[in-house]
């Protein structure tokens, strides 16, 4: 960066920073003091988590599964959870903590995101029943997927194969077929947004939505 | 079930059922003078709308189909969800913020000017705090880009599955912006802190209860990411972040944090929710890639599409699209009436910009017969959109995101177009 500052904006407050930095990185970097134990997980997660994500966060209808799912992820149908996908801890309790319960999000007590957290990993059968998650503890966390993340490598997997003149005429070796139809699929939205219950159904079983 | 599309070209045919599109179309045959000539209309004998009637005005009812629209099995509730732009229906390249597709993680929230904040902190020689009669004294910049969704044509992965290019394709607009260099801001901050910026990033999250926390390297962050407060002329509209929101030229939309309350330089990547959980992509193998920011060049044909089939009848036929790239400008879009064995390239409305849409015609003759139209776009790069195929043997039908593409709608005889794959 370069040119002179133009002496906008004011100096932030100590006070103010510590309200709005609430990040944890994956090295533990911006845990706050507090703990919390996997029994004491189970009960809050029970009153403010278990009636969208199941009372062992296996997920109630299309809500989120938080747990299981382990060695799927090469399946026709991964089943992407904390214990089977996340690489980090840090994220977990980071997440619960400034955006969880979803629609009463920032209400929840550092230990009780210490709580859930602990239940969470225990419900993976990541750590033992009594496991007391805190700053001390959170290097002791093994997460299963840790290593299953590379970084963005399309510019040497992809980039050379199709980059060039294109095809413009006999691209093909014989004449294209229709191999797939939308409409046996059959689950666009009418005007009225209505879609058939069965079709539904079927969707939000074999396929993943956007988020 | 009758799908939505079907039911609106029978709509627009004016014609209940049996007889085909083609037929209801043709009607330049005029049995005599025309009435809407040779009768005097009442547009032409009384008096319209006053300039008083509409201080801010919607589209005229006639044009009431072009929405947004939603796909309710997508996501399991309506807050932390998709919608649709309706790029069937545009032209041109800039889309209307009012029909602009949505995507939130806990709701389009409303902040206040008064009530915005801007906090700047992390490793920067001093931490900055700005109201947004801040921002307004910081010298602004005007960009076009397109902020497209990651998971937009990510239902289509496994298969031909909504029927509409707005469903398709239409997680993505294109707005005009007015805001600040990211750069800008954070030099008013300081940088020296930092020291070596090659291996610093930039964390931004949003005043929403999902903040949508991401983390950019701070190369992107000093070249050409912005901090807007107007599109399309006017304020950001409140489901896009009003009245701040970041734009990140080429990159997933989903790092282009609304309501942007906070910007961090740090050491590290915060690895938060929304770079590990989702916005990661699953290989064949399990393994996933991370921080795949950029969106690839892809392009898609609006019309003739699903909800636009041909009703005029044979004859002189305008085939155009959208093409687009993160990497740079488009340079050239090829279309396909065969399903891909022969092209011809098309003609674009006006010279590329880096990484905006850019629209595509062909004008072309059609006669009936039933065609596999496809569009293939090619970006300064001289990157070529690639196949679905040929995107699925590198990556499986997984990733969810990044599926840039190319898509075929069969034309049949009757001028209905449907999503389709091809071998």
């Amino acid at each position: 960066a370069s040119g002179a500052a133009l002496g906008l904006g004011r100096p932030a407050f100590d006070e103010e920073i510590a309200a709005w930095d609430v990040k944890v990185l994956p090295d533990g970097r911006g845990l706050p003091e507090g703990s919390g134990d996997v029994w004491t997980g189970d009960e809050v997660f029970a009153e403010y988590c278990a009636a969208c994500h199941g009372d062992f966060a296996e997920g109630r209808d299309a809500w989120p599964v938080l747990a299981g799912g382990f060695d799927t992820l090469d399946d026709r149908d991964p089943v992407k959870t904390v214990g089977s996908y996340w690489p980090y801890l840090s994220t977990v309790w980071d997440y619960v903590h400034r955006s969880m319960p979803f629609g009463a999000a920032g209400t929840l007590t550092d230990d009780e995101v210490y709580a859930i957290t602990a239940y969470i990993l225990y419900s993976n059968d990541l750590v033992d029943e009594d496991f007391v998650l805190s700053r001390e503890t959170f290097g002791d966390v093994v997460m299963y997927n840790a290593d299953g993340f590379i970084v963005d490598d399309r510019p040497v997997t992809e980039y050379p194969i199709w980059t060039g003149e294109p095809c413009m005429s006999d691209c093909k070796s014989a004449p294209a077929e229709i191999t797939r139809r939308a409409t046996d699929v059959g689950v666009t939205p009418a005007d009225d947004g209505s879609m058939a219950e069965s079709q539904m159904e079927k969707e939000l079983a074999s396929l993943g939505g956007v988020e | 079930m009758k799908s939505y599309l079907t039911r609106r070209a029978l709509l627009r045919s004016g014609i209940a059922s049996g007889a085909s599109l083609v037929a209801a179309g043709t009607v330049a045959a005029q049995d005599g003078p025309d009435p809407l000539i040779i009768e005097t209309q009442d547009w032409a004998m009384f008096t319209g709308d006053a300039v008083d009637a509409t201080p801010y005005g919607m589209p005229i009812r006639f044009e009431a189909d072009v929405i947004r629209r939603n796909v309710p099995w997508l996501t399991a509730d309506p807050i932390s969800s998709i919608n649709f732009t309706p790029i069937h229906a545009l032209d041109g390249t800039i889309t209307p913020q009012g029909c602009a597709f949505e995507r939130h993680h806990s709701g389009a929230i409303e902040l206040a000017k008064e009530d915005y904040r801007l906090m700047l902190n992390g490793l920067v020689d001093q931490p900055l705090i700005f109201t947004y009669e801040d921002l307004e004294r910081f010298p602004r910049e005007n960009h076009v880009y397109f902020c497209e969704c990651a998971a937009n044509t990510g239902m289509e992965w496994a298969g031909a599955q909504l029927n509409g290019v707005q469903f398709t394709h239409g997680m993505i607009h294109n707005m005009e912006y007015t805001g600040i260099p990211l750069r800008t801001l954070l030099n008013e901050a300081g940088l020296g802190a930092a020291g070596d910026l090659a291996d610093k990033w930039v964390y931004v999250e949003g005043a929403d209860a999902s903040s949508n926390g991401r983390s950019i390297p701070m190369e992107k962050a000093l070249d050409d990411v912005i901090v807007a407060f107007k599109a399309n002329g006017e304020a950001l509209r409140k489901e896009h972040g009003y009245p701040v929101r970041l734009v990140v030229p080429g990159w997933e939309g989903n790092l282009w944090v609304k309501w942007l309350r906070r910007i961090e330089v740090t050491d590290v990547a915060v690895e938060s929710r929304e770079e590990t959980s989702k916005y990661t992509d699953v290989l064949a193998d399990g393994t996933a890639r991370k921080w795949t920011w950029v969106m690839d060049a892809k392009s898609v044909i609006t019309s003739p599409s699903p909800q636009q089939p041909i009703t005029h009848g044979n004859g002189p036929l305008v085939i155009t699209g959208l093409a687009w790239s993160g990497r740079g400008k488009i340079t050239r879009v090829d279309v396909s009436k065969d399903g891909g064995m022969t092209w011809e390239t098309a003609r674009l409305g006006r010279q590329g910009d880096t990484k905006a849409l850019t629209r595509f015609y062909l004008d072309t003759e059609w006669n009936g017969e039933p065609w596999l139209l496809q569009a293939r776009a090619m970006d300064e790069t001289g990157y070529v959109q690639p196949t679905k195929d040929q995107l699925r043997e590198v990556r499986g039908e997984n990733s969810i995101y990044h599926n840039n593409c190319i898509q075929t709608w069969a034309l049949a005889s009757d001028g209905r177009a449907e999503n389709v794959e091809v071998s």
